[in-house]
């Protein structure tokens, strides 16, 4: 045998040597992939040659499970679809609910949905930098992002005695008003958040080692971008405005002041600025929300049983804190939805990992993923 | 004081060999002596780090860390070796057995021996070799054999990514380690750690204020030869779960991770030895009249703390940032000092 290999290397023959791809399967069990998201990457070394998701292991039929509930029933399986920013699609749900029946909602309640949605906005980007930091290799960022977000998740316990999917945001108006105690301490909070912001940016924004892995890797060219569907702070990093915020305004957002926050060079490390910016824009909302809460009833005189009109239709959006994330209603005169999906922004924002990884290393595809901010039960549902 | 400790040691020693009629086999038994001495302290110190570790990152991620077992948790690291050592070993089927038996013997066994020529105190030396710098070097080298052994012996093709990963980084970053040493080397005339210290005893200065480039050179190589992160690019848990150990479980595990452990004593050891003084005290803590085995450990706590503290702050480098952080930025840098220091010793300033 090692003759005949000694004589085949002579010879210059190299079949008992060739070069062959190596496949391997990140996920769905995984420690980089947050959930059950499987990556089958061909790899040329540690050159990765083609990066293939698979989806669906967590799905869970969501959209057909709706169209089985009433309508108010939906609100709780809403919070399943993207557990970490459970308030967003809550709202995205109800706001579509209301714009298909004609709900008109309280003033205070719209108020306090925007106070809920960017609080909800703030712990999803601190739960994210966390898990980008640490599919980069440093933990500590994560441990800093959750201790933050505990306050906000308290904030939300004390108010609806939820801490994950918290159901509150209904069709109408919202379930419960907020205790009197909420405000102080949420501007307490918003107060000592602001210098927080400063200390994650020591820690990690000008780390040389972060700079070098996030500069200029998974660069999404707006072209790229929008071809793909990306929406969200994904695509902002690209310097696309897209905010649905400042584009169709809906709650009071044309009423408050705020910069959408703009990237320029699409790479993973905009869009972590971006999402960095989003934080101080997202506290100087709710201070301009806290300010503007007056007292009023916080939910719509509707009918015991909401019917949608038959042949009713209604798409509407938001801007949830992954990127753009519409609601598709259908009514047939029924208490319960004839048709509903969920546009979610991860489903998307995964569509170019292929493109972006392709002859980047195998730990680029953790930073790329990571920096898309993708969770598995949206790209499911 | 640590001399005066070992004689009387020695002594006792030597006395119940010839109560017990066995003084013939002195030398023998006196290396088993010192063996086992030896591994006790390492044992009880790394169970130690372990603890230190935990507790150091959990100070800087504001958590508490470990505070159930014992006083302050101290027992932490006992609890979890009993729970190693008691687990079902889970092996791969379709392993090579062999080799995956062997590699976390071999990572483990050659850190250790690392520790065999450490001065720990002016005359605590297990055995005072005249190229101890060298062996130091060639003897834990040795684990990249173990680490690749590991990642191709257990037919996980994580492990393997793990294993190639490490013999490469492993073979870049010796290269600068060495070089940061010879500089010192060639200033005291010695390979010998114990020949260093007294050679900075005498000259009244500490290696690292001459030589701070070689100090941190030094400092970067051996974190990443002791596999910690910025550089654990080998078990890089985000992409490769466990690296080369992912399909390591219980008492096998538990020994790559008292190996890196270890490693990380040893180049602590040499930095202290080499840069920091060894045993000597601090000229200005001078009065406190500490043992110096003392001050040793203290210096080597020091450094251990440093690259714990990179651990929990720096994000991990990529495979290829890394190879060209070692030949393009520390083999350049480590030449430019030696010539440096070269071209003094030849003017005899």
């Amino acid at each position: 045998m090692t003759d005949l290999l000694l004589s085949q290397i002579r010879a210059g023959q190299e079949t008992q040597f060739g070069t062959d791809e190596y496949v391997v399967n990140l996920g769905p069990q995984h420690p980089s992939t947050h959930g059950v998201l499987r990556l089958v990457v061909r790899l040329d070394g540690e050159t990765v040659k083609e990066t293939t998701p698979v989806l669906g292991y967590l799905h869970r039929s969501i959209e057909k499970i709706c169209e089985n509930r009433t309508y108010p029933q939906c609100i709780t399986y809403t919070d399943r679809v993207d557990y970490v920013s459970a308030m967003s699609v809550n709202y995205a749900f109800a706001q579509a609910v209301e714009k298909l029946m004609g709900i008109e909602v309280p003033v205070r309640a719209q108020w306090l949905r925007m106070i809920m949605v960017e609080l909800q906005r703030i712990a999803s980007h601190l739960l994210w930098m966390g898990s980008f930091a640490g599919d980069l290799g440093a933990l500590t960022p994560l441990l800093y992002g959750m201790r933050e977000r505990e306050r906000i998740i308290d904030l939300f316990e004390m108010t609806c005695g939820q801490r994950l999917t918290y159901n509150y945001i209904r069709i109408g108006g919202v379930m419960i008003d907020i205790l009197p105690e909420f405000v102080p301490k949420c501007r307490a909070f918003l107060d000592y958040f602001e210098d927080r912001i400063d200390e994650y940016e020591g820690l990690l924004t000008y780390n040389p080692i972060f700079l070098e892995r996030t500069k200029g890797v998974g660069v999404i060219t707006p072209e790229v971008g929008i071809n793909c569907g990306v929406t969200g702070p994904a695509l902002r990093g690209s310097g696309v405005s897209c905010d649905v915020r400042k584009k169709q305004p809906y709650l009071f957002y044309d009423q408050v002041k705020f910069e959408e926050a703009l990237g320029q060079d699409g790479d993973c490390w905009s869009r972590y600025r971006v999402r960095m910016d989003e934080l101080t824009q997202s506290v100087s909302i709710i201070r301009q929300c806290l300010d503007r809460l007056e007292p009023g009833p916080i939910e719509a005189k509707m009918p015991p049983v909401l019917k949608a009109p038959a042949g009713g239709e209604v798409y509407s959006r938001i801007e949830s804190s992954r990127g753009e994330m519409g609601v598709y209603l259908v009514g047939d005169g029924t208490a319960k939805p004839w048709k509903a999906k969920f546009r979610c922004a991860s489903f998307n924002n995964v569509y170019p990992l292929d493109q972006l990884t392709r002859g980047w290393k195998l730990a680029d595809i953790m930073a790329v993923l990571g920096s898309m901010d993708m969770i598995v039960p949206e790209v499911d549902r | 004081m640590g001399e005066k400790i070992v004689g009387m040691a020695a002594a006792l020693l030597h006395g119940l060999y010839g109560f017990l009629h066995l003084s013939a086999l002195a030398p023998v038994l006196d290396t088993v002596v010192e063996a086992v001495v030896m591994f006790a302290f390492v044992a009880v110190f790394v169970m130690f780090l372990v603890w230190m570790e935990r507790k150091v990152s959990a100070h800087m991620q504001s958590r508490i860390g470990p505070n159930r077992v014992g006083p302050l948790g101290l027992l932490q690291t006992l609890a979890d070796a009993i729970k190693l050592t008691i687990k079902e070993d889970v092996k791969p089927v379709k392993r090579d057995k062999v080799p995956y038996f062997i590699a976390p013997i071999v990572a483990f066994v050659a850190t250790f021996m690392g520790l065999v020529v450490i001065p720990f105190d002016k005359g605590v030396v297990v055995q005072d070799l005249n190229v101890g710098i060298l062996y130091v070097i060639a003897i834990t080298g040795f684990t990249v054999v173990a680490i690749l052994t590991a990642g191709w012996s257990s037919n996980n093709k994580y492990a393997l990514l793990g294993g190639f990963r490490s013999a490469a980084q492993i073979v870049s970053y010796e290269i600068p380690l060495v070089m940061s040493l010879v500089p010192v080397i060639m200033v005291t005339g010695t390979l010998s750690l114990k020949s260093i210290v007294d050679y900075q005893a005498q000259a009244g200065y500490w290696f690292v204020l001459p030589q701070l480039m070689a100090f941190l050179i030094f400092l970067t190589s051996a974190t990443a030869e002791a596999n910690r992160a910025p550089f654990d690019i080998p078990e890089a848990e985000s992409e490769l779960i466990g690296g080369f150990h992912t399909e390591y479980s219980g008492v096998k595990f538990a020994m790559f991770f008292l190996g890196e452990y270890i490693a990380m004593v040893v180049s602590a050891s040499v930095a202290t030895a080499v840069f920091l003084g060894g045993w000597l005290a601090p000229p200005f803590l001078g009065f406190l009249h500490l043992p110096g085995f003392v001050w040793f450990v203290l210096k080597i706590l020091f450094m251990i703390y440093l690259i714990m503290a990179f651990r929990w702050t720096f994000p991990r480098l990529r495979v290829d940032q890394l190879m060209d952080f070692g030949w393009k930025v520390l083999i350049p840098l480590s030449i430019i000092n030696i010539l440096v220091t070269g071209f003094v010793i030849l003017k005899g300033l």
